[in-house]
Parts: C-alpha cells; structure tokens; sequence
C-alpha cells in the first residue's frame, strides 16, 4: 500500500483498510498497458527506421548515434523489453490477482517494478545511442542497468510469488506456472550471462571468454526467446484466449503436460545458434536434437490454444480481438515449426547469416508476440478504463487487417532474400571460386529490404490506429475504482 | 561407474518421471478439480466454487 493510501485509511480507520485489500490492484495493471502501447511505437518506430537505413544507408547522415550498429540494440530492446516486458508485467499482475483471488502482495513493490523497469528502459534509450554496450545480443546494456534490472526483477519475483502464497483459490491456474518458470528463469539468465568485471561506470568486461562465452551468450540468448517470448506469452495466451472466446481452454491436461515438457526442454536448445562453429560438434548436435523435440510442446500448446474455439469459431467472424489470438497462435505455430527446421545443421547451412533468420524472428516476434500482446490489451484496457469495449471495434478490424499484411509482407520478403543470399553466398564454379561476390548478393537483396519496410510501416500504422483508439476509449471516461475481489462462501 | 551407464540412467530417469506424470494428469480423480480450474479465467465470482478452498479469509 502506498504512504498516502495507509495515512487516508489510519484516518478512516479499519474498515475502510479492509475494504482497500479487498480489492484488486488496478492500477498498476493500468500503468503497465498504457507503458506497452507507448513503448511499442517506440520501438517499431526504430525498426522501421532501421528498415529504411539497410535499404538506403544515407539516411544515417553520418551521425554517429543514428547508425544501424547503434539503432538496432535499441530497437530489439525496446519491442522485447520495454513493449514485450511491459505486456508481461500488466498482464501476469492481472492475471495472478485474477485467478488466484486476492490483491497483489505489494503495492509498495509492484509500483517499484513499474518506475524501476521504465528508468531501465531510458537509460537503455540513452546509453545504446551513445555507443555504450556490452556487445552481447539481447545483452548490451552495461553493469549498473544490469544490477537495476536484477533488483526490479527480485521485486517483480517477490511480488508475483507472495502473491501466489496468499491466493485464495487451491489450485494455482496454469497460466500463473508459465509466468512463474519465466520470472525464474530471466533472473538466472540475466544474472549468469552479465557476470562481468567493472572498469568504469560504462565499460566492463565479461567474465568468459572464447567458446565458452559464445555458448553462455546463446544459453542465454536462446533462453530469451523461449521464456521471455514463449513461456510468458503463452501465460497471456491461457487466460485472456479462454477468457475472449468465452469457454474454458480445450485441454486443461494438456497444458500440464506441455509446460512441463515445454521448460525442460527449451533449456538445451542454445547451442544451434552456434552451428559450424568452433563449438564442439557434439554440442551441436545436442542442440538440434533438443529443437526438433520442442515441436511437439510447442504445438501442444498452439494446438490448445487454437482448439479452444473448436464449436465456437463463428465468433472470429464478429470479433476482432479473437482473430488478434487466433491468428497470434497461427504464427507460433508456424515459427515452432520453422525454428526446429533451421536447426538442422544442413538446413542452418543454408540459412544462417542470412535475412531467412530475420523473417523467423519476426515471424514470432510480429506474428506471435505482438499480436497476442495487441489482442489482450484490447482486451484488458477497456475494463481498466470502466468501459463496456474499445471506442471503435472497425478499428480494431482495420488493425488486424493492416498488421496481417504488413507480417505477411515482412516475412515473405526476408524468406526470399534469406534463400537468395544462401544459395548465392554457396553457388561455386566448375574451377571451385565463387559464382557471386557479395556485393552481388547485397545488390539483389535490396528490393525485398524496401518489401520488408513497407511491411514494418503498415504494421507500425497499426499501432498508430491502436493508440488513437485508446485515446478515444480513455477520453472521459472515468477511471473506475479498483475491482472488488469476489468473497469465497 | 562408466559414463555412458550414467547418461543411460538419466535417460532412464527423465522418461520415468515424463510417464509418471502423463499418468498421474490423465488420472480420473484429476477430472473435478482440472474442471473447476479451467474455468477460472471465465468466473471472477467465485462462489461455492471447488478450487476455492472454504474457510480461507
């Protein structure tokens, strides 16, 4: 409870107290969704800036912060972490008060998790422009933003885990274990892979070095993508898919057993980020072994999520924000599927170094990701604001339409370039030199970078439609007080 | 103990525990309870409820 909150209930004395734990943290959650909206034009907005420099290089002027090797950390970090981390945070508040029945375990703390995750995200705003990075991918941001997200993220833990003990409700609902393995285990990679010596307040360096430190980096890196992105992805996609459709998820087994299978298994996929390096072989193959198992957790749960609707699809016809999940879920399940293939070593042959990877990521990141992101906070905002829906549904459509076609143009765009460059990168002579330079491959790549920013820009127009909307949705309304929890008989 | 032996056994192990666990989740007296859980996210009112454990203020 915040200082002001217990000095008006020291005054109004123990009922009034009581009535203000009786009811859900709100606002917090309200924080977070407006953060996820804001940070996600942000970020977009660099990608697609990016997007524009790869196709014509000049539009970096020459200015050293506006650079592609500057840019690009920012980007990622701030569509993973400030837009994707925001949704996380405001979605499993939500969703632990929700369906464990009981007020977050501090507000003290949940409000440090907000203004602590934001000054991480301006500091990276600042330090990665300005050239200050640990080099690592996913990784960059220097020692003492490492420490302040290790302490946000001890708090977030405290919070979510007290939350947890003082629930209400017996069994703990399976969206809550995904959050839970994926608070877990960011801290023990976040912690582990920026171990680091300290030079200056900018510069460290990292504890490990040669193939030791690539294959920590990747652990990590790997890790990222499957409890960051996937785990805690798939948390939202428990509650607020069942929640949308309107009928509980298609197999409650299922998702027991997936999540099981889902965590232990993504741990040991890191490696195949390494293919063909001086990595050892054995490792390697370690790695692709463990991605081929992944498709079958993964689509357990893609498979769940789509199934859910199973005698009720009617409702994507008149819904919006279900074809938001729906079509979210398509993308896991194709990106599940891509990831485990590019994992083969012949198949990584071909792919790796080339756009193919980036039109996988994006595949996930775009399709799966922030979609299932945009679907929920439509979702969750309106109640947030003590509104019956959005100000506009048409605009919601049009954002579904837009953002499909801006994916669908981004992705095949990279899958082509990726297949081109590989095939040009690997085409030899009868006398054993090479057929293309590389500047050959980069030239006829650069139609499908200009394809690949018209796909960026739509989907950023998108997010545009879906900031004018909450502003409309948010204009007058009155911001309701928090929800009362519902009392047990 | 040969190494091969010990990676034979955690194989082992790792299978067990994965059986183990389809069977108990597939397990009839798990029906109720998964029941009442999958349907938390659809009732904010929670009354009378299975998964709500009574006299737990």
């Amino acid at each position: 409870m915040s200082t002001v909150a217990s000095d008006v209930t020291g005054m109004l004395g123990s009922q009034a107290q009581a009535r203000i734990h009786a009811a859900y943290n709100d606002g917090i959650v309200r924080q977070f969704v407006i953060m996820t909206i804001v940070w996600g034009v942000v970020g977009m907005l660099v990608g697609v800036i990016i997007a524009a420099q790869l196709a014509w290089p000049a539009l970096n002027f020459d200015v050293p912060w506006l650079t592609y090797s500057r840019l690009r950390p920012l980007h990622t970090n701030a569509v993973i972490f400030a837009f994707g981390g925001s949704a996380l945070f405001a979605s499993s508040y939500h969703i632990v008060q929700r369906t464990c029945h009981v007020r977050l375990f501090s507000d003290r703390l949940a409000a440090l998790t907000f203004w602590g995750w934001q000054l991480v995200i301006v500091l990276a705003a600042i330090t990665l422009p300005l050239g200050i990075t640990q080099g690592k991918e996913y990784a960059e941001l220097e020692w003492p933003i490492d420490l302040l997200i290790a302490v946000v993220w001890v708090a977030y833990a405290v919070v979510f885990f007290g939350t947890i003990a003082l629930r209400k409700v017996r069994h703990i609902y399976v969206a809550n274990w995904f959050f839970a393995a994926y608070i877990v285990t960011i801290a023990v990679l976040h912690i582990v892979n920026n171990i680091a010596i300290p030079v200056s307040l900018t510069k460290s360096y990292i504890v490990y070095s040669g193939v030791v430190d690539a294959m920590v980096q990747w652990w990590y890196g790997h890790n990222a993508v499957g409890f960051f992105l996937t785990a805690a992805f798939l948390g939202m996609m428990y509650y607020f898919v069942p929640k949308q459709a309107g009928r509980p998820i298609y197999s409650y087994r299922l998702s027991i057993v997936h999540f099981w299978a889902l965590i232990s298994i993504y741990m040991w996929a890191g490696p195949h980020h390494l293919h063909y390096t001086t990595l050892p072989d054995w490792a390697q193959s370690l790695g692709v072994v463990f991605s081929l198992i992944l498709l079958a957790p993964s689509w357990g749960g893609m498979i769940n999520g789509i199934m859910t609707l199973s005698g009720a699809w009617h409702k994507l016809r008149t819904d919006p924000i279900l074809k938001f999940l729906i079509v979210s879920l398509s993308f896991y399940g194709m990106s599940t599927f891509e990831g485990p293939m590019m994992s083969i070593k012949t198949v990584n042959a071909l792919s790796h170094y080339t756009d193919w990877t980036i039109g996988h990521v994006h595949s996930g990141a775009l399709g799966w990701v922030a979609f299932m992101t945009i679907g929920s906070m439509y979702a969750l905002l309106p109640k947030l604001y003590g509104r019956e829906r959005m100000w506009s549904l048409r605009l919601i459509d049009i954002h579904f339409w837009i953002a499909t076609i801006g994916v669908v143009l981004y992705v095949a765009a990279m899958w082509i370039a990726g297949v081109m460059q590989g095939l040009m990168w690997r085409a030899v002579n009868d006398d054993g030199t090479l057929t293309y330079t590389f500047v050959e491959a980069l030239a006829a790549t650069h139609p499908f970078y200009v394809v690949r920013l018209l796909g960026g820009s739509l989907f950023l127009v998108g997010m545009l439609i879906m900031v004018y909307n909450t502003v409309r949705t948010i204009q007058g309304s009155m911001i309701p007080a928090d929800t009362p929890i519902p009392q047990a008989a | 103990m040969d190494i091969g032996v010990i990676r034979g056994l955690i194989t082992l192990v790792l299978m067990v525990a994965f059986l183990a666990m389809v069977v108990i989740v597939w397990s009839r007296r798990r029906s109720a309870e998964f029941e009442s859980a999958a349907r938390l996210p659809l009732e904010d009112v929670p009354l009378k409820h299975p998964a709500v454990q009574p006299g737990r203020e």
